[in-house]
C-alpha cells in the first residue's frame, strides 16, 4: 500500500510539474501576473508531492518490505538501521528519486524565496525548472520505476553492495547530487534570461549564490567521496581520474569558472554571454555527471544499465537539455548588450585568465574521459586513459592558474597596476621561496618538481593571507584600526581569501602524498615486525568477529615509535555472505596532517598474511583543504549584498559603488 | 586601446590556451593511451613484447598459483586461448578463480605476460564489461551473467 501511495505521488507531481512547464511562462508572455503566479503553488506541491514518494520509499526499506523489487535486490532485513535509510539511494531507482527530491526542493526554494524577482523572469526560471522536472519524472516513471512490486515477495533481500555500506553513502550522494542538481538553477535562471533577452546585474546577484550554494556542495561532496574512496578501498589512492570521478570533476571545475564569471558581470557588468553560456555547461556537465554514474554509460556504450529503454530515454533527455540550452544560447545570446570595458590586466582580465584555464582544464577531461567511449563508437577499439593522461595535461594547464590566483583579488577593477600588485606580494614570494629552499634542504630534490609545487602551494596561500593583510591595513595601521577594518570587511572577501586559502591546501596536501609518500607489501606471521619511516608494526594475531551481516577476521597491530606505544591498529577483512562479496576495511593512524594507512590482502595457509602499509605525508590537508574552501563559500554566501535583495535598476545607477 | 584592440587580446590569449591544450592533449593520448586486448586478440594480432597494454579475461579455474612474496601466477582466458600472467602484490577482493579481471602490463619474450596491476573494476556480476564483450565475441557469454540485476556500484569499484 505504501508503495502505491509513493507510486502515485509521484504520477501527481508529474501533473503538476507538466502545469508548471506550460501555464506560468505563457502567462509571462501574455503578461497575465495570476497564470504567472500558478508557478508558486505548483513548485511547492511538487516538492511535497515528491518528499511523500521519497518517504514511500523510505518506508519500505526501513520496514524490510521484499515485496518490492527494489529493496529486494538492494537491501538485506539484518543490515544496520542506518544502511536501511541511505541504501534508499544506493541504487538507480532510488538515487533518481533523490534527485528529482532536489530538483523539487530547489524549485520550491526559488518560489518561496524569490518574492523580490522580477514577476515574469521568476515565472519563466520556474517553468524551465518544471521541464527538467518532467523530463525526469518521466524517465523514473516510465524506464526506472522504484515502486514495482513482485509476485511472490522472497523472504530475504539481496542485500546492498557492501562497498556501500559504509557512513560515507549518506554524505557523498546526497551532497553531490545538491551540488549536481544546484546547477540546474542557474541553467533555468539562464534559459529565462535568454527567453526574456534581457539581462542584468540583479540577474548575476541572484544566480551567483546559487552557484556558489552549487558549488559549495559539489566541493565537499567530492571531496567526501575521494576520502571514501581512499579509506574504503585499501588502495590508498584518494584519485584515480576514474570516468566516475571526472564525472563529478566537471561540473565543478564548469562552476568555479561560472562563480568567477558571474562576480564580473555583477560587479562590471561585462562578460554577459560568457556567463550564460557557462551556466548552461555547467548544468549539461551536471546532466553528463549523472548520467555516466548513474546509467554506466561510459562502462557501456551498448547497454544502459541491462536496460536499453533507459540509454535511450537518457540521451534523450541530454539531447533535449543540452541541445536545446546551446541552441537557446545560439539563437538568443546575440542579443544581449556587451558592457563594461576593462584593460587586459585588472581584475576582470585575472578573472577572464581563470575562466579561460579552467574551461580549457575542464575540456581535456572531458575528452580524456569521452575519448574512449568515442573511439570504440567509431571503431570498435577499446583503451583505456589512464591517470598519466590527465597528469601530463590538466596538471599544467592549472599551473598557471595557481600562480595567478593570488595576484587576482589584489588587482583593480577596469584597470590594474601588475608591479604594484608584485610588490604588495613580495613578502608572499619570500615565504614561498623559503618553504622551496627549506624542503630541498629537508627532503632533497626527488621528486624535481615537489619542492617547486610545494612553494607554489605557500605562495597560493601566503597570496591569500596577503590580501586580507593588505585589505585590512594590518602592520601598517594600528592593531586595533586593522581589527575593526577586518571586522567590516565585506564576507565576501573574506570568503575569496578561505577559498583561495583552501586551494593552496589541498594543493600542498597533494604534493606531500604523491611526491614523499612511503610504501611496503609484505607477507607477515605472528609477532613478526614491518618499519615503515620512524613506525615500527608488531602484529600481534588475528581475531575473528561477528558483525550484523557479515563476518569479519581482524588483525591487530601494535604501532610504536622508538618504545613509545602510539596505538593498535585493526583493519580487517570483511565477508558479506549474501553477495559473496569480501570487503577490505582499512585501519589508520592520524599523526599530524599525517597518515600510516595499513590494510590486509590474503591470509596464507600458514597463518601469515599479506599487508599493505604507507605513511602518507600531509595527506589530510588535501580534504581539509577542501573544508577551507567550503568554509570560504559559505562566508561568501553569508555576504550582505547577497542577501538582501538586488536593487532596483533605477537606484543602482544612481548609487554609486565604492571602489573596492 | 579600444574596443576592438581589447577583443583581439581576448581572442587571441584564448586562442594560445586552446592551442597549448591541444598540444597537450595529443601529446598525452599518444603515450598515454593504453589499448584493450582479450587472449584472443593478443594471438591475432601478434602484440609486440613490451607495449603497454590491457589484458582482459577470466581467471581460468584451477590456473592461480601463488609463490614466494607474494608472487602470484594465473592464466587468463576468454574460452579459446589462454595467456598466462604473473602479478606481484596483494589481489583485490574481487579476484577469484572463474571470474573476470582486467590486467596491465606487458608481454616478455616468452610469451609471459607480467602485470603490474591487477583491476576488479566492476560490478556485483564479477564481470568488467570489456571482459563481457569479449567473451560475447568469441561465443562464451553465458547468459546467466546478464541475469543478476544490474545496479553498478555507485562509488569506485576498483
Amino acid at each position: 500500500m505504501i508503495a502505491e501511495l509513493g507510486h502515485y505521488a509521484l504520477v501527481l507531481a508529474l501533473g503538476l510539474a507538466l502545469v508548471q512547464a506550460v501555464i506560468p511562462i505563457w502567462g509571462a508572455r501574455v503578461r497575465d501576473p495570476s497564470l504567472m503566479a500558478v508557478a508558486m503553488p505548483t513548485a511547492v506541491a511538487q516538492f511535497v508531492f515528491v518528499a511523500i514518494a521519497f518517504g514511500a520509499l523510505t518506508a519500505c526499506y526501513v520496514s524490510s518490505d521484499f515485496s518490492v523489487l527494489n529493496v529486494a535486490e538492494n537491501s538485506h532485513s539484518a543490515m544496520p538501521t542506518l544502511y536501511k535509510y541511505t541504501s534508499v539511494w544506493g541504487n538507480h531507482e532510488g538515487s533518481m528519486l533523490l534527485w528529482v527530491l532536489i530538483l523539487t526542493f530547489y524549485g520550491a526554494l526559488v518560489a518561496i524565496l524569490g518574492r523580490n524577482l522580477p514577476a515574469s523572469l521568476k515565472a519563466t526560471v520556474l517553468s524551465v525548472q518544471a521541464w527538467i522536472a518532467t523530463a525526469f519524472f518521466l524517465f523514473i516513471l516510465l524506464t526506472s520505476n522504484p515502486f514495482l512490486r513482485l509476485a511472490d515477495a522472497p523472504m530475504e533481500g539481496r542485500d546492498l553492495n557492501p562497498i556501500l555500506q559504509d557512513i560515507g553513502l549518506a554524505v557523498h550522494p546526497p551532497m553531490l547530487y545538491l551540488g549536481y542538481v544546484g546547477c540546474s538553477i542557474t541553467f533555468s535562471f539562464a534559459a529565462a534570461a535568454l527567453i526574456e533577452g534581457r539581462i542584468d546585474p540583479a540577474w548575476a546577484r541572484w544566480v551567483r549564490p546559487w552557484t556558489l550554494g552549487a558549488w559549495m556542495f559539489l566541493t565537499g561532496g567530492i571531496a567526501m567521496g575521494s576520502y571514501w574512496a581512499y579509506y574504503e578501498l585499501g588502495w590508498g589512492g584518494w584519485w584515480f581520474w576514474d570516468p566516475v570521478e571526472n564525472a563529478s570533476f566537471m561540473p565543478w571545475l564548469a562552476s568555479t569558472a561560472l562563480l568567477h564569471s558571474a562576480l564580473v558581470m555583477e560587479k562590471r557588468d561585462a562578460l554577459k554571454v560568457w556567463t550564460i553560456l557557462l551556466a548552461v555547461v555547467a548544468f549539461s556537465l551536471s546532466l553528463i555527471g549523472t548520467f555516466l554514474v548513474r546509467s554506466g554509460v561510459l562502462t557501456s556504450v551498448h547497454t544502459f544499465a541491462n536496460d536499453p529503454m533507459r540509454g535511450v530515454f537518457i540521451l534523450a533527455i541530454l539531447v533535449l537539455f543540452i541541445g536545446g540550452g546551446l541552441g537557446l544560447f545560439a539563437w538568443r545570446g546575440a542579443m544581449l548588450k556587451q558592457g563594461g570595458l576593462f584593460a587586459p590586466i585588472s581584475r576582470e582580465g585575472a578573472l577572464v585568465l581563470n575562466n579561460l584555464f579552467l574551461t580549457t582544464g575542464c575540456a581535456t577531461v572531458f575528452v580524456g574521459t569521452l575519448y574512449p567511449l568515442l573511439l570504440e563508437a567509431a571503431t570498435g577499439g577499446k583503451i583505456s586513459v589512464g591517470a598519466p593522461f590527465f597528469n601530463n595535461t590538466f596538471g599544467p594547464l592549472m599551473a598557471p592558474v595557481l600562480i595567478a590566483m593570488p595576484f587576482g583579488p589584489l588587482l583593480a577593477w577596469k584597470r590594474g597596476d601588475l608591479l604594484g600588485v608584485a610588490q604588495r606580494l613580495v613578502a608572499a614570494f619570500a615565504v614561498s621561496a623559503i618553504a622551496v629552499a627549506a624542503t630541498f634542504a629537508f627532503e632533497g630534490a626527488k621528486p624535481v618538481l615537489a619542492p617547486f609545487a610545494v612553494g607554489v602551494a605557500v605562495f597560493v596561500m601566503a597570496g591569500a593571507v596577503t590580501d586580507l593583510v593588505e585589505r585590512t591595513g594590518l602592520f601598517r595601521v594600528p592593531f586595533d584600526t586593522a581589527l575593526r577594518r577586518a571586522a567590516g570587511l565585506p564576507r565576501s572577501n573574506w570568503g575569496t581569501a578561505f577559498a583561495h586559502f583552501g586551494i593552496g591546501v589541498t594543493l600542498l596536501g597533494i604534493v606531500g602524498e604523491t611526491g614523499w609518500s612511503a610504501e611496503k607489501i609484505v607477507t607477515l606471521k605472528p609477532g613478526e615486525v614491518v618499519s615503515i619511516r620512524q613506525y615500527d608494526l608488531a602484529f600481534e594475531g588475528l581475531v575473528p568477529r561477528e558483525g550484523p551481516n557479515y563476518r569479519e577476521l581482524t588483525a591487530r597491530f601494535t604501532v610504536r615509535r622508538g618504545n613509545d606505544v602510539l596505538a593498535v591498529l585493526e583493519p580487517s577483512k570483511r565477508s558479506f555472505p549474501v553477495r559473496e562479496m569480501t570487503t577490505t576495511e582499512a585501519a589508520l593512524l592520524t599523526r599530524g596532517f599525517s597518515q600510516l594507512y595499513l590494510s590486509l590482502g590474503d591470509q596464507n595457509a600458514d597463518g601469515s598474511i599479506a599487508i599493505r602499509l604507507y605513511h602518507k605525508p600531509l595527506v589530510l590537508l588535501i580534504w581539509l583543504g577542501a573544508l577551507v574552501m567550503v568554509m570560504g563559500g559559505a562566508l561568501s554566501l553569508s555576504d550582505r549584498r547577497l542577501r538582501v535583495g538586488a536593487p532596483k535598476p533605477a537606484r543602482s545607477a544612481a548609487v554609486l559603488q565604492p571602489a573596492e | 586601446m579600444t574596443r576592438k584592440q581589447r577583443r583581439l587580446i581576448l581572442i587571441g590569449s584564448g586562442l594560445a590556451v586552446l592551442a597549448v591544450a591541444a598540444v597537450l592533449v595529443l601529446s598525452a593520448l599518444r603515450d598515454s593511451i593504453v589499448f584493450f586486448n582479450s587472449p584472443t586478440d593478443i594471438v591475432e594480432k601478434q602484440v609486440k613484447p613490451g607495449a603497454r597494454i590491457r589484458l582482459g579475461g577470466l581467471v581460468k579455474p584451477g590456473s592461480v598459483e601463488r609463490g614466494a612474496n607474494l608472487a602470484v601466477r594465473f592464466e587468463v582466458t576468454d574460452g579459446n586461448k589462454e595467456i598466462p600472467v604473473t602479478y606481484t602484490g596483494i589481489l583485490p577482493d574481487l579476484f577469484r578463480e572463474g571470474q573476470g579481471v582486467v590486467t596491465e602490463g606487458a608481454l616478455d619474450s616468452a610469451g609471459l605476460f607480467r602485470a603490474d596491476s591487477v583491476l576488479a573494476k566492476h560490478d556485483e556480476r564479477y564481470m568488467p564489461k570489456e571482459v563481457a564483450d569479449a567473451l560475447k565475441k568469441q561465443g562464451h557469454w553465458v547468459d546467466d551473467y546478464d541475469k543478476k540485476s544490474s545496479t553498478t556500484a555507485q562509488g569506485k569499484t576498483r
